[in-house]
């Protein structure tokens, strides 16, 4: 099986001698369809820049990035932004709906602008905003709902139309106790239903639902629990 | 941890037997404190000396059934409404061995945090595996979820705390190197002020 997403000796500097900063000091990793990787590491440890990396958003100085087995510095720009559309879901912490559209309209943007007919675009999104759990939102604005509610859109925006890569970068930072943790289970519920997720995260708590924990500090991966479980799913055991 | 108590307080509900009242224990707090039903008899023959608990009657099988009595509703009742004491905290066998990891030659404390964040880690993940089975809303089930988050909180509050050991260490570290720099490379700050100051470079140094 390959990796859904995979990192190999990911560099990334940033600025220039003698002021260069190693954001990235040749990280690699993955994460396959059907489990949850949590990337843990303090302020500064390169989590985030690892999440940009690994959702195209930003390009490794060194080293390669594979999702779903295409290389993303083989790609020009279009296709590099078409993948960004059809294959991963970000979700941040400061959820990033555009306010002007509704619920459904915010989830269905994606489609739309990938060239999915609209009517289409539409359903998907009522189906993705059905499976986080809020189908009564969907034509309400995102000042008009809570920050959890806001959180769920997003999440839907983030799986619409099957998307196989989940990047989320402290999702619930910004919700109380609760509603962060209704917001991993969903996150978990996708992975559970054969997405790879990855959530970066500086609390524990929320790591731990995860299948696999990655501590990075410094740009290095310096430990990771539960390792065997992507040995197990890679290699079953049948086999 | 008081099975005393916590006893008392299943009794006050109905009268039970051991075994019941073993089970009815490890409904409510999974099986994180198991009890063994030696120390449930143990127990109800102390509370039964101490006029908290009477044993009498049996049901069918020839168990015999124990009943609060009122000292013991009293009892019950006070220990629901004082706090758990605080005053002398448990023997915290980490901060024990962090404290002698930081002051013992020799020790990789790096590592020593590191091994430790992942083992907590991963326990952490198993409650939070068991917390995700446990989502039903029958009372003895909320409190064993709510066990649960005792337990959740206690091992993310352990990982947190280690984060905090590890950043003081490395700040520590960092400032020890500062100290030692300016005694080894006998550059005064006041010399190194001045080239600062001239723009002098370390190539123009190095010609000289």
């Amino acid at each position: 099986m390959t990796a859904v997403l995979q990192l190999t000796d990911v560099v990334r500097v940033h600025g220039e001698a003698p002021h260069e900063v190693q954001a990235l000091r040749g990280v690699s990793f993955a994460a396959y369809a059907g489990e949850l990787v949590a990337v843990m590491g303090p302020s500064g440890s390169g989590k985030s820049t690892l999440l940009t990396i690994a959702g195209g958003l930003d390009q490794p100085t060194s080293g390669a990035v594979t999702v779903e087995g295409v290389d993303l510095a083989r790609l020009g720009q279009p296709e590099r932004a078409r993948m960004r559309r059809t294959s991963i879901g970000y979700v941040f912490q400061g959820f990033n709906l555009i306010p002007a559209l509704t619920a459904a309209e915010n989830v269905a943007l994606p489609r739309e602008l990938d060239g999915v007919a609209p009517r289409q675009a539409r359903a998907e999104a009522r189906q993705a905003l059905e499976e986080v759990g809020i189908p009564h939102l969907a034509d309400r604005f995102p000042d008009d709902m809570s920050g959890g509610q806001q959180q769920r859109v997003a999440i839907a925006r983030a799986v619409v139309a099957e998307r196989r890569l989940i990047l989320a970068d402290e999702p619930t930072g910004a919700l109380d106790t609760e509603t962060g943790e209704e917001i991993l289970r969903l996150l978990r519920a996708r992975c559970d239903a054969g997405a790879a997720g990855v959530l970066v995260t500086h609390e524990a708590r929320h790591a731990a639902w995860a299948d696999r924990v990655v501590f990075l500090r410094d740009g290095v991966v310096v430990d990771e629990t539960g390792a065997d479980r992507a040995e197990t799913l890679t290699e079953p055991a049948a086999r | 941890m008081s099975v005393k108590h916590a006893l008392l307080a299943l009794l006050e509900q109905e009268p039970m037997y051991g075994y019941q009242l073993r089970a009815e224990f490890e409904q409510r707090t999974g099986t994180t404190w198991p009890l063994n039903v030696g120390q449930v008899y143990t127990t109800l023959s102390r509370l039964e000396r101490d006029g908290l608990a009477q044993g009498g009657g049996e049901d069918t099988e020839g168990h015999v059934i124990y009943r609060i009595t009122d000292a013991g509703r009293d009892e019950v009742a006070t220990w629901f409404t004082t706090p758990v004491a605080r005053t002398q905290p448990p023997r915290d066998e980490l901060a024990i061995k962090l404290a002698l990891a930081v002051t013992v030659p020799g020790v990789d404390v790096a590592t020593v945090i590191q091994q430790q964040r992942s083992a907590t880690m991963a326990a952490l993940q198993d409650y939070t595996r068991l917390k995700r089975q446990a989502t039903g809303t029958a009372r003895a089930e909320l409190a064993w979820s709510l066990v649960l988050d005792s337990l959740v909180f206690a091992a993310e509050a352990e990982v947190r705390w280690l984060d905090h050991c590890e950043a003081r260490l490395r700040r520590a570290a960092a400032e020890l190197d500062v100290q030692n720099s300016r005694l080894t490379d006998g550059t005064s700050s006041v010399k190194r002020e001045f080239r600062r100051s001239t723009g002098e470079t370390h190539a123009d140094r190095t010609r000289r």
